[in-house]
């Protein structure tokens, strides 16, 4: 047992010591909790000794280097990636042993990616340090022998007393000791921490509220003990002893005391509290994880095929090297008199390295440049696009990480915030039935004075928590209760409440204020009306109403209750609970979030047993929850039904849309929110994420405490795996989950010894899979991640994407394979942290299924182009080995094997990668289902590049042994004169060059003026730089083989036919299994390529263009079911 | 990253998430500076033409391509068909060969020039001129370690370099301490064997065949990239200093006796040598038989014999040597490959031209009666 915390400690410790770095405290101060002096006061003697422990300061530390590793550490860094090292080792070989070619050909490309990068990452990194800084040297106030003093916020330290005043954020994870109100109370709001926008109320320790000026904040004396530093948003568990006349007094301290670093402190003027974790300690810091560098499935499939490609390498070179040696095992062969050794070339053994350095080109380095090159410029149109745009907030999308392009076309589940992502995270009163009739419906109201009526609006104005903050003048964001006049502010933590008071206000009943224990309404004859507020049963999850209790001015007594429909309904006695119930569900499935209100008349003796029953169980020690609750449930019975309120927290605009053309896209949604259950569900349902006939799966706190979570899993399976079964039958439902964070904690708590946890996960995995939309609520922001992690780890190996704009959703975004911020209104932290930002939800549509799309046709026919390419350029070099006695003797001139892949082919491609498309956009965005056709990496299987590398093969072979039996022997001028093994390299380079550049050419959709450009453009260079080259006798090299060799070439006819015959040969069975295929076997997109032309490129552009594209769609459907049938 | 994200919330003006916020805090200026241009290029929406590979557009090309083909293929053929073409092995491996002995006892220090005589007779005549080539087998001219051991700079009739000839001469830069000029595997191992022919006409008088030796390298490589150090006089004192390669008989300078500027880098037979041939089997331009005006066959049919002076030892690596005539057309020697290729690649289009149109018909109707009802 005992070793076992210590390990637990000791993990911590480690995880701690890795993840901040900063500092590491000694093990054996490493303890299970600290000890934190008030004030830096040490406990009075006789009390119990605390260990002494170090804390870090408020410093954070988010950049890489330091000005002094910079070099060793991105070096490093750098060299880890297998191509740069691969690079650098053929340079090296290059530099020590004699080889075909020289060493600039690989240092200096090398060199200048690895210098390039580094800039561009010290650039990073500097702009980090200087990020840091500023937030570390933000100045703070610190309370100091009585007197508030300024410091730097890096210098803050564990058990400083800090005063924080309006609209400040909390420098570091603070307790409350003291706030400007009595009650000792303040308001936070945690917005930019787990993206709820509503003030919260945090509690000051009791015994320490009085103390709210400097000089006596000064005087406390005091000990905190708590645990150390943990994740968790919401737990904290702690215990404050105060030393007052040598009587410590200890008292509780919970997550109600701690004001959280990021969270920002509102309608309070000014509080005291005591910092007790800091710097990269605090709650905050542990919840962003280190941002780990995304790597896309495009990137991974490069890294495979580039093994293979080395192991291809690799076996060329050891083939050779052996035949090498069999070869010259003759002596005569390997040193005829002709042609003897140097000395040095005797005792050297390297023609395994020398091979190795002759087929390295078949790695291009310049692949690397290039795809860089295409993410990077590639981003741009992202950024350029004009559907991207919002008018509203004059924003554009932005790119943070061009590196996942591509993935954004491979996306499989997409994972996205609730509350100002899909929604506008603006809440409305949108209407009110009272008695099963409407009376408002947004804001035509059809009023007649009925007895309930007005009972109902006073209800829904007196049953809250609703704050009213008066304030001077604010800048104008906020709306005040009368615009133009002093402007006074609802505060709720619930801002469905604030919708029902505006909305009641609208309707003429204004709440006014809560004063002396006096509610005051102004109603519709503009008199005021009072109530005195008896009682409040406060909101909780569980029951789903609350109730107030009230006295009128008459005397009479009311409880008023508001809650869910399900919590309501079982308690009525009366009132027209069918006409109510219709309504609220017509409602509900519209997507409002519906609250009925009931009431009950109370005689006095009815309200002295209340009372008694609510103090009974206020007072009690042991379970006073529980025993309010019971309390709560015996006083809300035999309610009269008022009615029911419907409020929308209005969905962004398109957010459904967008979320079935995802669906249809193949992608399964999951909304992930820290809301609760009903509110998140009623969005579900509005944006279409659930619809009227998807089975909703629930798997919450509610149910696992009827039922085990074991049993209530297998039940879900059993259900999902009953539908797998009879979906051949063809009754197609779609399945909706519904979790809780507390059960999804419980689902995936690792750790009892039998394996049950495992299967937990699995089954739950399992479950997930079979649904289409899953939602997540009461979830914490590291839960976020954690969901996320689990899905990717998946066996699957899903590509996810999350989507999200607070900081709460900063970890998913971080932790996702894509990540994407929304600009919305609570900061910019998800933005910053994503890899890519765009304006509103709906643009995600584009994002994903036209530039997602795009990006990955687009670099997939890059990378398997890249390889096709230089498979043609190296394996005629690997079979002139067997003519040339297996000497390493390179076939083409070293200027044609600098320049191949660095120009003379390389911009072409580039263009291809940056400006292809295979369908027109349009019709992309019309027809999510096209998505499909490329998703799990289909363009970079290992069929598909079998193919191409087949294809490079064959390609090669044509074009070798053409040169080889053209040049067999005879000669091909008319002059008689003979040609060497130089033009016999460059016939077989010029064939490479046309066609390799014409399959590039049969491959590209989408020919502008600029492909027209840059692809008869590099043959020309080509042409002309060979013209050049050959023409001069350069004098800067000390050969001048290629002198003459092209233009002799040229000034053969064989030459001219063997060239173009070589091409047709070449290309030609690529042509040919193109064609085929897309008559035997087309896939969708082809399908849609094809009827593009036949049906829509006529009236293209023209208004029938919708009804074309509709019918070819329709069309499409039909033979696509053909084929499945088929 | 964490520090940008704090930052952030220090310096954001966090608004009451619950109010509607559609205030533009960027203004008109922010907003139109941010909003993208709406340029073709920029919305990816440029004019393309976008041609779509199927079997309807493929079609026309492989027929087209299919019928220019097979027609150049048959007159290529018909054209290498033509060309004469002789050739005579002369290496002496065979104990019956004239030039066995020639082969056996060759040594490289004897300085008496064995010759031997070889009979052939041409079935046809040779109308138009004649091309004599020699050709080495099993001769690795394109060996990485023979192809680069050659000093491009000397050759160019650069001085510093013909006095220190380049490192990758090496094993044959330097002998006795002199440097040699031409250094190099490629310029030591100059094939030295000389070819004489004659006509033996019915009564058996041997008459010799002009063999013109102009003409039979790169005019560019004569004229620029091989050149004598300062120029073409007096090659014997700008080649003081340097020595002969190892195996020569006689010094660069005294290549060619008969012909004063045939002699030192330029000499023709030393240029042709010094393109080192693509394959193990190769030929070589030896001497040109210019055709003599009027209606003569340049080399009527008959017997003839080629006189060797044998000096070049190819059997220790297995090689073989050999004497070709040919005469040339406008396409060069004679090469039936191209012409089978031309007709193979063209039949292999017309084929798949009617695959495709089979296909292309089914296909279609079937697309066809899948779209019309709609």
């Amino acid at each position: 047992m005992v070793t076992l915390t210590f390990l637990s400690h000791f993990n911590n410790y480690l995880q701690s010591c890795m993840s901040l770095s900063s500092y590491c405290v000694g093990e054996e101060n490493w303890v299970d909790s600290r000890t934190v002096y008030i004030g830096h006061k040490e406990p009075p003697a006789g009390t119990e000794a605390y260990i002494q422990q170090r804390f870090p300061d408020n410093r954070i530390v988010s950049s890489k280097y330091t000005f002094w590793n910079f070099i060793p550490k991105n070096m490093f860094e750098q060299f880890r990636r297998v191509a740069n090292f691969y690079f650098l080792i053929i340079f090296l070989v290059q530099l020590i042993i004699d080889t075909p070619t020289s060493p600039v050909t690989s240092g200096l490309p090398l060199f200048f990616v690895i210098t390039v990068t580094a800039i561009k990452q010290g650039y990073e990194d500097w702009l980090r340090h200087k990020a840091d800084n500023s937030v570390n040297q933000c100045p703070v106030h610190v309370v100091q022998h009585g007197k508030v003093v300024r410091k730097q916020s890096r210098k803050l330290r564990v058990g400083d007393v800090v005063l924080v005043k309006e609209d400040e954020t909390f420098p570091c994870d603070l307790i409350l000791l003291s706030s400007s109100r009595d009650d000792g109370t303040c308001f936070v709001t945690t917005a930019s921490l787990d993206g709820e926008s509503s003030h919260k109320t945090y509690y000051a320790v009791q015994d320490t509220k009085a103390y709210n000026t400097e000089k006596e904040v000064d005087s406390i004396h005091a000990t905190i003990e708590c645990e150390q530093p943990q994740p968790d948003l919401y737990k904290f568990v702690g215990r404050i002893s105060i030393y007052m006349d040598n009587e410590p007094v200890a008292r509780p301290l919970g997550s109600e005391n701690l004001l959280l670093r990021g969270a920002t402190l509102k309608n309070t003027e000014y509080i005291y509290a005591v910092a007790i974790y800091t710097g990269m300690e605090t709650k905050m810091a542990l919840n962003y994880q280190s941002k780990s560098q995304k790597r896309s499935a495009v990137e991974k499939s490069m890294n495979a095929y580039l093994v293979v490609y080395l192991c291809i390498l690799i076996g060329k070179a050891f083939i050779n090297t052996v035949l090498k040696y069999v070869w010259q095992a003759d002596p005569n062969r390997d040193e005829p008199w002709y042609n003897e050794r140097t000395e040095t070339e005797r005792q050297a053994f390297t023609d395994f390295l020398a091979f190795m350095v002759l087929f390295n080109y078949i790695i291009p380095v310049s692949m690397y440049v290039t795809v860089e090159m295409q993410k990077f410029l590639g981003s741009y149109f992202i950024m350029w696009d004009d559907e991207m745009f919002d008018e509203e907030l004059g924003e554009r999308a932005v790119v943070n990480t061009s590196d996942l392009n591509e993935e954004l076309g491979q996306v499989e589940y997409v994972f996205t915030d609730k509350t100002g992502t899909l929604t506008e995270n603006n809440m409305e009163f949108i209407e009110c039935c009272v008695d099963g009739h409407v009376y408002c419906r947004v804001t035509q109201c059809w009023l007649s004075t009925q007895e309930h009526e007005e009972l109902f609006f006073r209800a829904l104005c007196l049953c809250h928590t609703v704050q009213v903050k008066e304030e001077e003048t604010v800048d104008g964001i906020k709306h005040g209760i009368h615009q133009g006049k002093s402007t006074s502010f609802y505060i709720s933590s619930s801002p469905d409440e604030v919708a029902l008071v505006e909305g009641m206000k609208r309707l003429g009943f204004t709440y006014l204020r809560l004063k002396d224990s006096h509610m005051e309404i102004l109603n519709r004859e503009d008199e005021i009306e009072r109530f005195e507020l008896l009682e409040v049963l406060t909101f909780d999850s569980v029951r789903r109403r609350m109730s107030v209790i009230v006295r009128a001015n008459t005397g009479e007594l009311y409880l008023f209750c508001k809650g869910a429909d399900s919590s309501i309904f079982p308690r009525v006695i009366s009132g027209k609970v069918e006409q109510v119930r219709a309504r609220v569900e017509h409602n509900a499935v519209e997507g409002l979030r519906t609250l009925c209100v009931a009431y009950r008349p109370l005689s006095s003796e009815q309200y002295q047993q209340v009372c008694h029953l609510l103090s009974e169980a206020k007072l009690a020690l042991q379970d006073r929850d529980k025993r309010l609750a019971e309390a709560y449930d015996l006083i809300e019975t035999d309610l009269i039904l008022l009615g029911a309120t419907a409020v929308e927290d209005r969905l962004q605009e398109k957010a459904a849309d967008t979320i079935e053309s995802l669906h249809k896209a193949g992608m399964k949604v999951w909304v992930l929110t820290g809301d609760k259950m009903e509110t998140a569900a009623a969005t579900c349902y509005a944006s279409k994420l659930f619809r009227r006939n998807t089975q909703i799966l629930e798997l919450t706190t509610k149910r696992t405490e009827e039922q085990s979570l074991h049993d209530v899993l297998f039940d879900l399976s059993r259900t999902v795996l009953r539908h797998d079964k009879s979906l051949k039958k063809c009754d197609f439902t779609d399945f909706g989950l519904i979790i809780d964070g507390a059960t999804l904690s419980a689902v995936m708590r690792p750790g009892q010894e039998d394996s049950n946890s495992g299967n937990y996960k699995e089954i739950f995995l399992e479950i997930c899979r079979n649904c289409s939309a899953v939602l997540c609520c009461r979830m914490a922001p590291l839960q976020k991640a954690q969901i996320v992690k689990l899905i990717k780890a998946s066996k699957e190996h899903p590509i996810t994407l999350a989507i999200g704009d607070g900081a709460n959703d900063v970890s998913m975004i971080l932790e996702a394979h894509v990540g994407i911020g929304i600009m919305g209104k609570e900061g910019r932290q998800a933005v910053r942290n994503s890899d890519y930002a765009i304006p509103k939800f709906k643009h995600l549509k584009k994002m994903l299924l036209v530039h997602g799309h795009y990006y990955y046709i687009r670099i997939s026919e890059l990378v398997q182009y890249f390889f096709y390419k230089n498979v043609c350029f190296i394996f005629p070099q690997f079979l002139y080995q067997f003519f040339c006695g297996f000497s390493q003797q390179p076939l083409y001139d070293t200027a044609y094997l600098t320049l191949y892949n660095i120009s003379f082919t390389s911009l072409p491609i580039l263009l291809y990668s940056l400006i292809e498309q295979h369908i027109n956009m349009d019709i992309l965005k019309k027809d999510p289902s096209l998505y499909r056709d490329i998703a799990k990496n289909s363009l970079l299987r290992w069929p598909i590049f079998i193919y191409w590398t087949i294809l490079g093969v064959y390609d090669a072979i044509v074009m070798f042994f053409g040169a080889y039996f053209l040049f067999d022997n005879t000669t091909f001028t008319s002059n008689g004169q003979m040609f060497g093994n130089w033009t016999f390299g460059t016939l077989v380079f010029t064939v490479l060059v046309f066609t390799v550049t014409f399959k590039l050419a049969l491959d590209t959709h989408y020919w502008t003026w600029i492909n027209h450009f840059v692809i008869w453009g590099s043959l020309i260079f080509f042409v002309v730089f060979s013209l050049l080259w050959g023409g001069i006798i350069w004098p800067f090299l000390n050969y001048q083989r290629m002198y003459y060799v092209f233009m002799q070439m040229l000034s053969s006819g064989p030459a001219w036919l063997s060239i173009i015959l070589l091409i047709t040969a070449g290309l030609l069975p690529d042509v040919v299994k193109k064609v085929i295929w897309r008559a035997l076997w087309p896939t969708t997109t082809e399908r849609i390529q094809v009827g593009t032309h036949t049906h829509i490129i006529e009236d293209y552009g023209s208004a029938k263009t919708t009804a074309a594209v509709f019918v070819f769609w329709k069309n499409y459907c039909k033979t696509k079911d053909r084929w499945v049938l088929l | 990253m964490i520090a940008a994200m704090m930052a952030s919330s220090y310096n954001a003006k966090e608004e009451d998430g619950h109010h509607s916020g559609s205030s533009s805090h960027g203004g008109a200026g922010a907003v139109k500076s941010k909003k993208p241009d709406n340029t073709a290029f920029k919305q990816q929406r440029l004019p393309a033409w976008q041609p779509i590979l199927t079997a309807g557009t493929v079609l026309p090309a492989f027929f087209v391509i299919g019928l220019i083909f097979i027609p150049i293929g048959i007159g290529l053929y018909v054209t290498s068909n033509n060309i004469k073409e002789f050739e005579v092995d002369y290496t002496g491996v065979d104990i019956n060969s004239p030039c066995y002995s020639c082969a056996k006892n060759f040594s490289w220090n004897s300085t008496q020039s064995c010759v031997c005589s070889v009979n052939f007779t041409l079935e046809q005549p040779f109308e138009s001129n004649v091309f004599m080539y020699y050709g080495l087998s099993n001769f690795y001219q394109n060996h990485r370690r023979y192809v680069k051991s050659r000093d491009d700079s000397q050759l160019n009739g650069d001085l510093s370099a013909l006095m220190n000839p380049s490192k990758e001469c090496e094993p044959y830069r330097t002998n006795d301490g002199l440097p040699i000029a031409p250094c190099g595997a490629i310029a030591n191992s100059l094939f030295n064997d000389t070819l004489d022919l004659y006509y033996v006409d019915s009564n058996s008088t041997k008459t010799p065949i002009p063999l013109a030796k102009k003409g039979i390298a790169w005019w560019t490589d004569k004229h620029v990239k091989f050149r004598n150090p300062s120029g073409n006089t007096n090659l014997t004192v700008t080649f003081q200093g340097t020595t002969k390669p190892v195996n020569w008989r006689k010094p660069v300078y005294e290549l060619d006796p008969s012909e004063a500027d045939n002699n030192g880098f330029i000499n023709e037979d030393f240029i042709v040598w010094m393109r080192t041939a693509a394959l193990p089997t190769f030929r070589k331009l030896y001497r040109i038989i210019q055709k003599k005006s009027g209606t003569t066959p340049t080399l009527p049919s008959g017997r003839y014999i080629l006189d060797i002076t044998y000096n070049y030892p190819v059997l220790s690596f297995d090689g073989r040597k050999r004497m070709i005539l040919s005469t040339i057309s406008w396409m060069g020697g004679k090469n039936p490959f191209l012409g089978i290729a031309y007709i193979t690649v063209g039949s292999i289009c017309f084929f798949l031209g009617v695959v495709l149109l089979i296909i292309h018909h089914k296909y279609d109707t079937r697309n066809n009666s899948a779209d019309i009802p709609n």
